[in-house]
């Protein structure tokens, strides 16, 4: 036996030399990160204690991020494509020559068709900058990538509320006492939700998730609605009937502040039918109770009428709140007429609505803070109701993802829990009226920059980006007939579209850290085939295509021109309120990145590349006066790159006493003050201004100093949106823009004023009987889209991705451990591993997002499980529908923002034989790795 | 063999609440990432970036799910590391004495140098809690981050183990378990903590927090808070024709007129 032997132990050992605190990068969170050095390299990442978003704690992904800064799969220098495309064939060259190719290319263009550039950004946080290039540019094609992600989610808050979820909003995790969760991937925001539901857990809230898969969040939810995918917005206009029939509403917070008291013209015949009834002053009108007359519904001491017939000139009004209660008060949206189709029991519907009026209304808030509101009137306390909500992809791509979103947003309106104690909370720069965003701007002129911002929310017919001959002026067809709210533009279209030469032909694509050729696509196979395809004469159909990326992405091999772009922990950059803040609901705050660790690559972070490229083609917003460059790089355009007189890309330290807090002079000095300050910027909102913030008379005040407005904005919620209505009405022949035949039907169906539901659209074209499933995809908390599998520590947790499949479907199939399957949809067949999985909607089969990697791609081995049993859903999704046999072909998309509809996706399983490689189909031949291929053993961290 | 002390001081360990945690692995990462560049060899990968990566890890999480009749299944993520026994036979059973539990703090370590790597101890451990280092071949396990717990170059603040400053679900919690009024052992007794295979006759000093019962669900059909008060049956208020609205809605706009007036 040996003895108890305790070494002795050094328990203080050296930790780093220097802490350097920049912002993470592992994900979209943008979380404060504490990067430990030592000896020069990165020791230790771990979460800033001090830091609004993630308060000192850190994900995987966070956790792993010495594995993707130090990746095998980085980028090295610029490159010239030297095989064919696809190939991944390349040649290494200088950043001169990479510059001077991109404008050899590009200039031309500019200088008599701007249009035949397309500038698509893909995951982008410096929307701000790249699209003030495009601008500058000139063409019209630009956006990021919230046409393929979440852009209905964006839109409905922004059309309904002046603000959304995430980014624009969050719930009130201190106060909620029932929060109910649609349809999140865990790897978006997921420390702030992580965070915030272990807050509810100890305060004793009730979490209900609703999602047909049962992982994650709805894992620890006290109650699971495993909904069938596609029927969240029946479901809610369920509840909302429910919560009308009963008056669980709360009116005091209709009448005040939103537009059910507005009175809308009910006269079909009417030119304006559907539109409000304004005063000559232009302002809505709402039906005074105390007087029986209509009055402006902003004038103090107001009464409004929520339902009666006011009759003038002739033509009958009521208020919108009678429009809402007639259409959902019928039979259709009873729980038990919801219940099969949405898989859930109508009793479960019922209590639910019931559980959420009991919570706002029994449990209100009460918090003695006197404020004023908008009007002028004084109130001494803020009243709360204690329900939360929050969703996100889930519910927005489906082709009815628009409308399931606004219904939400009413539910919660309903409810009067959108910036009321307890419920959700807006964050600087929002709230914001959708009336004071920008309108899409699209029309190019050679020599010129474009004549405004490409993204916007269009108002009317009147700001659809449609040329004079009628065909669409962008090339992504965003902002049309087919879809007239598409805010965010559609980037998913482009490559098919340019393929198609389609509103027109394009000469350059560039593109920004988007997979476009794998993961990020609908229909891989058939992109990678419209990237190659060639014309009679031996060009490519589309001719070039420049793409920057940090790293060796299956896009790498399709593009002919390469620039390559740092890590997360060597770059400049600033996540500004002009572009997705990082706000929280008591304070406006931003953040930078700057380069902890210098590259030792030739590489460049993308924003200050671009500058130099902008600089080059002598784009006007990148020069001086004298011909100069304007700015050396990114950390000098965004110190000094003014948006307005002393609004720039970052809010803190500004003006020369850098006491200036949104508003003042550049600071040469302020990217120093955020490093200073653990390289973010918090300024926080008074007390009497924190709730309430769209009509609070102080909030608005504040706001105007800090630059968020230039003079107070408040507005009312859009239960009912007039801007629909307006497209609705062009569908109907009135006014002077009118759409083609072919999409009056579908607008009519599509612009509902109130939120609505129809059964999606590829579910509607394909027989239920052959394609009875739905197939999903989900993101998983420890990986970010295709970059985690570079990652040796990542993919261990996630290196190949079987397809789950219900119980149920297991059963009937008689699946067994180790089995194969044929997933047949409309569009292709994959053969894939499966899985059973019993918490789990029982129609569906879903599987992780991005797993599965092209051979040759990511630095990873040729026979690594991501490519062997990994695999992608994608090859059966299809960006166009099912044909429906009227010689047309729709798009597969929301029909109001054209957001890609993912997720209405139908397929039919049938076991297969377990293939002799094991490997996945279709199995794409592997691209050259332009990087070679990772070492085989690591041991990080043995320098230490 | 080798002998445990008789008694710790103290008995540091997790409290590891299965009520929040997602299984979202950052504190698996987090583990890694500190522990392969402080105490002892390198927590090394093999295969890295090739057909079987397989690296050493101190901390996993394992996802089950959970079946009861007439229920939905339900996911349970469930995180696993050493659980610092006091009756270890990991350390009984290490025949250099390389596995030893600490007198102060009760942590159970291994001494690298005196480490053989026959692997005796992993096969001992019921929970499976060991892994050896392929490249270092030496028998890597939870310290209970030793280096950081008492590390004078730390704010006080940070001197916990990495997976529980990381975890963003507040799932983890370090304390003394010895102290009946530290914040792990209250929070045990408030919630009913379990030890892991208590059959195992290990003793282990970490203890699992079990899902908080469902917050009070009323029964499905008990709907008294939601029922209509619309047999006030007053049409509204214009009386006017209201095409296909059913009676329902007709019912709410009487109730409106009504309810509008008490505002």
């Amino acid at each position: 036996m040996n003895k108890h032997i305790q070494p002795d132990l050094d328990t203080s050992p050296k930790v780093s030399d220097e802490i350097r605190k920049t912002t993470c990068y592992m994900c979209a969170c943008r979380c404060g990160i504490n990067v430990h050095m030592q000896d020069g390299k990165v020791k230790y990442i771990e979460g800033n204690r001090d830091h609004p978003i993630n308060r000192g704690v850190l994900c995987a992904k966070g956790s792993a991020g010495i594995m993707q800064h130090y990746s095998p799969a980085r980028l090295k220098a610029p490159m010239k494509r030297v095989g064919p495309r696809g190939s991944g064939e390349f040649e290494e060259i200088s950043w001169d020559e990479a510059f001077q190719i991109a404008s050899d290319w590009m200039t031309p263009l500019r200088e008599k068709h701007p249009e035949k550039l397309a500038f698509f950004t893909g995951r982008d946080q410096s929307q701000s900058l790249t699209s003030f290039w495009a601008q500058q540019f000139g063409t019209p094609n630009y956006a990021a990538h919230g046409g393929f992600c979440s852009v209905n989610m964006a839109a409905a808050g922004i059309y309904t509320m002046g603000g959304a979820f995430w980014e624009f909003g969050q719930p009130d995790w201190e106060r909620a006492k029932m929060f109910m969760i649609f349809g999140v991937a865990e790897d978006h925001d997921s420390n702030p939700i992580k965070l915030g539901l272990s807050r509810l857990k100890e305060r004793g809230a009730k979490i209900v998730g609703v999602n047909p898969v049962r992982s994650g969040y709805n894992a620890i939810a006290d109650e699971w609605v495993g909904i069938t995918p596609g029927t969240d917005g029946l479901f809610i206009l369920s509840l909302i009937r429910e919560l009308l029939a009963a008056g669980k509403v709360d009116l005091d917070y209709l009448i005040r502040y939103t537009n059910a008291p507005y009175l809308v013209n009910c006269d079909p015949a009417s030119d304006d039918h559907g539109l409000f009834f304004y005063d000559n002053d232009g302002k809505p009108q709402v039906l005074d109770r105390a007087t029986g007359e209509p009055l402006p519904f902003d004038q103090q001491g107001v009464k409004p009428e929520l339902a009666t017939d006011y009759t003038h000139k002739g033509t009958l009004y009521r208020p919108a709140f009678q429009l809402m209660a007639e259409k959902y008060l019928v039979d259709d949206y009873a729980p038990e007429n919801v219940s099969e189709r949405t898989g859930v029991k109508p009793e479960t519907i019922r209590r639910l609505a019931a559980e959420l009026a009991r919570t706002a209304f029994d449990e209100e808030i009460v918090i003695n803070q006197p404020w004023t509101d908008f009007r002028g009137e004084k109130h001494d306390k803020m009243i709360g109701r204690p329900v939360a909500f929050h969703a996100m992809r889930g519910i927005s791509a489906h082709s009815n993802g628009f409308q399931t979103c606004r219904a939400l947003h009413v539910l919660q309106i309903l409810l009067g829990s959108v910036e009321v104690p307890g419920g959700f909370r807006f964050k600087p720069p929002y709230p914001k009226p959708v009336t004071g965003h920008p309108r899409p701007h699209a029309k190019p002129v050679a020599n010129s920059p474009l004549n405004g911002p490409h993204l916007g929310f269009p108002q009317g017919p009147e700001d659809l980006a449609i040329k004079a001959n009628g065909t669409p002026a962008r090339i992504d067809k965003a902002f049309t007939w087919e879809n007239p709210m598409s805010a965010h533009g559609m980037m998913h279209m482009v490559i098919s579209n340019a393929h198609a030469g389609d509103p027109y032909k394009i000469d350059t694509l560039f593109m920004y850290m988007a997979n476009m050729s794998w993961n990020s696509s609908m229909n891989s196979r058939g992109v990678m085939d419209m990237l190659t395809d060639k014309t009679e004469d031996g060009e490519y159909v589309i001719p070039r295509i420049i793409y920057s990326d940090a790293y060796s992405s299956e896009m790498v091999a399709f593009s002919d021109l390469i620039l390559p772009d740092t890590t997360y922990l060597e770059r400049h950059d600033c996540i500004s309120l002009l572009d997705r803040p990082i706000s929280e609901a008591e304070a406006m705050c931003d953040s930078i990145r700057w380069p902890v660790v210098e590259p030792d690559r030739d590489v460049r972070g993308f924003q200050s590349a671009l500058i130099q490229l902008g600089a080059k083609m002598k784009l006007p917003g990148f020069l001086n006066e004298d011909g100069s460059a304007k700015y050396q790089d990114y950390a000098d355009y965004i110190v000094n790159h003014e948006r307005r007189p002393g609004v720039g890309p970052l809010a803190g330290w500004r003006g020369e006493d850098e006491k200036g807090s949104g508003r003042g002079a550049p600071n040469p000095d302020q990217i120093d003050r955020y490093i200073e300050n653990g390289g973010f910027y918090m300024d926080h909102i008074p007390e009497e201004a924190l709730f309430y913030k769209p009509w609070n008379k102080a909030y608005q005040d504040w706001a105007v100093e800090r630059g968020i407005f230039d003079k107070p904005s408040p507005y009312t919620f859009n239960i009912y949106v007039e801007q629909m209505q307006k497209f609705r009405l062009a569908a109907e022949g009135k006014g002077e823009l009118q759409p083609p035949d072919h999409l009056r039907e579908q607008l009519k169906m599509a612009m509902d004023p109130l939120p609505t539901w129809w059964q999606p659209f590829e579910e509607a074209l394909v027989d239920g009987e052959e394609y009875p499933l739905h197939a999903l995809t989900q993101r998983p908390a420890a990986m970010y889209h295709s970059w985690g599998s570079q990652n040796a520590w990542l993919r261990q947790i996630h290196g190949h991705n079987p397809l789950y499949v219900s119980g149920e479907i297991w059963a009937e199939h008689g699946f067994e451990e180790g089995d194969w399957a044929y997933l047949k949809s409309h569009h292709g067949e994959i053969q894939v591993p499966v899985v059973r999985m019993d918490a789990l909607n029982p129609n569906t089969v879903w599987t992780w997002n991005a797993i599965g990697k092209r051979k040759g791609a990511w630095a990873l081995d040729e026979d690594a499980p991501e490519t062997k049993k990994g695999f992608l859903l994608n090859h059966l999704i299809h960006e166009l529908l099912p044909p429906k046999g009227d010689g047309l072909r729709w798009s597969n998309s929301d029909p109001v923002t054209g957001q890609a509809a993912w997720y209405d996706l139908r397929v039919n399983i049938r076991k297969a034989p377990t293939p002799d490689n094991l490997q996945s189909e279709p199995e794409v031949p592997a691209q050259k790795s332009p990087v070679g291929q990772g070492p085989k053993n690591i041991r990080y961290g043995k320098d230490f | 063999m080798t002998t445990l002390p008789q008694s710790t001081h103290k008995k540091l360990g997790l409290a590891i609440d299965l009520d929040i945690c997602v299984g979202c692995h950052a504190c698996v990462i987090n583990c890694k990432e500190w522990n392969t560049s402080n105490y002892g060899a390198p927590l090394s990968d093999q295969d890295a970036y090739g057909a079987e990566p397989v690296g050493t890890f101190l901390n996993r999480i394992h996802t089950f799910e959970v079946k009861a009749a007439d229920k939905p299944a339900q996911t349970v993520h469930f995180p696993k590391s050493c659980l610092h026994c006091d009756d270890a036979p990991c350390v009984t059973v290490c025949p250099t004495g390389a596995s030893y539990k600490r007198v102060d703090d009760g942590i159970v370590l291994v001494n690298e140098s005196d480490c053989i790597g026959c692997g005796l101890c992993a096969w001992a451990c019921p929970y499976g809690a060991r892994e050896l280092d392929a490249a270092e071949g030496v028998m890597k396990k939870c310290t209970l981050c030793v280096d950081r717990i008492y590390n004078e170059n730390l704010p006080e603040v940070d001197r916990e183990p990495a997976c529980v400053r990381t975890c963003p679900a507040n799932a983890r919690h370090f304390g003394d378990f010895a102290d009946p009024d530290s914040n792990v052992s209250r929070m045990s007794a408030e919630r009913g903590a379990v030890p892991l295979f208590p059959e195992q006759g290990t003793n282990p000093v970490n203890r699992y927090l079990p899902p908080r019962p469902k917050a009070d669900i009323q029964t499905d059909g008990d709907i008294d808070i939601l029922a209509p008060f619309l047999d006030t049956g007053s049409a509204g208020k214009s009386g006017s024709s209201t095409g296909s609205t059913s009676t329902s809605a007709k019912g709410l706009l009487g109730w409106l007129d009504k309810a509008l007036e008490a505002i």
